[in-house]
């Protein structure tokens, strides 16, 4: 895997100079493939990691099983672009398997997602069924261990 | 009231406590301190070699292990240090697994050195080899190495260092806490030299798998006349994430392996038979994990170096082990000073490098067996730091 971009997922606020150094490429040559990555859109933007239990009033999290008919010509792409036009979802992926489409939908509460998928979701045309599934905590996100926060304190300093 | 000095032992009494230890003392103390002052992987052991070692334990596996280590480790590590190396060590009799590569440096100090034996220590390292010298009877005699020689040991340090009583050289690259190398032409113009005055080499070979730039650890034991002469200390720890196991082995000449066994079998009797198992899963599948961590530390290595450069605090540029060891006299304050400032200001703790040796004064030790985002964070207030120090001093 390209080395830049694995970093960059890992970590966006690295500056081109710590890239450089770490990947003993010059400065602006970094610069230069980052704009490209961007043009070609391989980077599609740069997100902060949150974790959102430590936020007052923070959103509530559900992943929505579909199950769908699949178009004549288009199969899932249709339904599917109808789907992630919601602001309401965060992200959207095809899967194999039992289902079709996972669905990560954002909410202010869980009635506010429980309104929007039988209200909005279950109601599209080719939606066949839903599973809806609330997170209840983040472990892990992006790489990163969210309980992580302090030294492992029984590490020992031995000499 | 039991006087108890009278019942201690007054040369161990002499003994100084390491200077590693109070400033992580002093850092343990505090909240949110990032520590680059462990000398210790961030990683964990590679999962497959834990595993080799659950497996052990479901079998039943909990007896002693033969004195000198298991007959298959043994095996094991001496293909291992053919391969990688390209030095061949017979494991029936040349080759005794210990705890911990600090095990081993006891054993061959403690085997070849008789009271009143000099010892040749380059420093800066290891804060060990000085009081186990000592504790072994000799004289411990410090070479001091040179930034501007990229901490190596030179043909003439060495030769000026030599009186009618040297024994022993200790000979610790890839060096902590410099990251100095010793490449094949400097072994071989030093090998001259030690051959010349009939000495013997304690090679505390432990980060040799963690070299960069290109370069390979190249063992002494592997140059012209030398293996005769060398007593190869190496273990686990620092190349497979294996700290905590305590495995370590030394390597060399039967005459020489067979009275240090004695001082094993007698003191230790043999070393943790878990840690055995998984320490022959690491050596036979383990390759593909050292690299990757190498390449980890690789990255920031150069992002340490290049930024305390940056910084003002000029660093050479260390090719081995897992330390970066930049000047900092442009700041005007001691090692210890600094450090503690940096630690009580700045929540970042490093080691002072006088506590490797007084010619450390000058220079910290910072270990780089972090997080990038930690060494990220941590080198933003180095910055930071060394900016008000800068002013103060303007001011």
């Amino acid at each position: 895997m390209d080395k830049l971009l694995e970093l960059l997922s890992e970590n966006s606020s690295f500056t081109t100079k710590e890239l450089s150094l770490m990947l003993g490429e010059p400065e602006d040559y970094i610069a230069a493939q980052i704009k490209e990555y961007e043009q070609k859109g391989i980077i599609k933007g740069y997100q902060a990691l949150v974790d959102w239990e430590k936020v007052p009033d923070a959103p509530v999290t559900a992943i929505i099983e579909l199950k769908v008919t699949p178009k004549k010509e288009t199969g899932f792409d249709e339904v599917a672009e109808h789907i992630m036009a919601f602001d309401e979802v965060s992200s959207m992926y095809l899967m194999a398997g039992s289902f079709d489409l996972s669905v990560f939908v954002k909410g202010k509460s869980m009635q506010d997602v429980a309104s929007f998928v039988a209200r909005k979701l279950s109601c599209i045309d080719g939606v066949i069924a839903t599973a809806t599934h609330f997170m209840l905590k983040a472990y892990k996100i992006g790489g990163v261990n969210l309980n992580d926060d302090s030294v492992d304190d029984e590490r020992g300093m031995v000499l | 009231m039991i006087d108890y000095d009278s019942f201690i032992n007054q040369s161990i009494k002499g003994v100084k406590p390491s200077g590693i230890r109070k400033f992580f003392d002093i850092a343990i103390e505090m909240d949110n301190v990032i520590s680059l002052s462990i000398g210790e992987p961030d990683f964990k052991t590679p999962w497959h070699i834990r595993e080799a070692g659950i497996r052990s334990l479901e079998k039943g596996k909990t007896w002693y292990s033969p004195n000198r280590g298991f007959m298959k480790l043994r095996e094991e590590i001496c293909h291992y240090y053919k391969r990688r190396f390209n030095v061949f060590y017979n494991p029936e009799d040349e080759v005794v697994v210990t705890v911990g590569g600090s095990e081993g440096i006891d054993l061959a100090l403690r085997t070849i050195v008789e009271r009143g034996d000099e010892v040749l220590i380059p420093q800066p390292a290891f804060v060990c080899y000085e009081p186990l010298t000592y504790m072994a009877g000799g004289k411990p005699v410090f070479i001091e190495t040179k930034a501007e020689n990229n901490f190596r040991l030179t043909k003439e340090e060495l030769e000026n260092s030599i009186t009618d009583k040297t024994k022993v050289l200790v000979l610790p690259f890839p060096n902590n806490p410099t990251g100095a190398i010793m490449e094949r032409e400097d072994l071989e113009s030093i090998a001259e030299v030690i051959i010349r005055h009939n000495l013997f080499v304690v090679s505390d070979e432990i980060y040799g798998e963690l070299t960069y730039g290109g370069k390979k650890h190249v063992s002494i034991a592997d140059i012209e006349g030398m293996k005769e002469r060398t007593i190869i200390v190496s273990g686990f720890s620092k190349a497979y994430a294996m700290t905590g196991w305590r495995l370590g082995y030394l390597l060399g000449p039967e005459p020489i392996m067979s009275q240090i066994l004695k001082l094993h079998q007698y003191g230790i009797m043999s070393s943790p038979t878990t840690a055995q198992y998984a320490a022959i899963e690491a050596l036979r599948n383990g390759d593909d994990d050292v690299a990757v961590m190498r390449k980890d530390y690789d990255l920031r290595r150069r992002l340490i170096v290049g930024k305390l450069n940056e910084i003002g605090l000029s660093c050479f540029e260390p090719l081995g082990a897992f330390y970066a060891f930049p000047c900092i006299k442009s700041t005007g304050l001691s090692s210890d000073e600094f450090s503690t400032r940096l630690v009580k200001e700045k929540r970042i703790a490093v080691v002072p490098g006088s506590a490797f040796g007084e010619c450390g004064e000058g220079f910290i030790r910072i270990s780089y067996a972090q997080s990038l985002k930690n060494i990220k964070t941590a080198l933003k207030r180095i910055e930071e730091f060394v900016k008000e120090v800068k002013n103060e001093n303007k001011g």
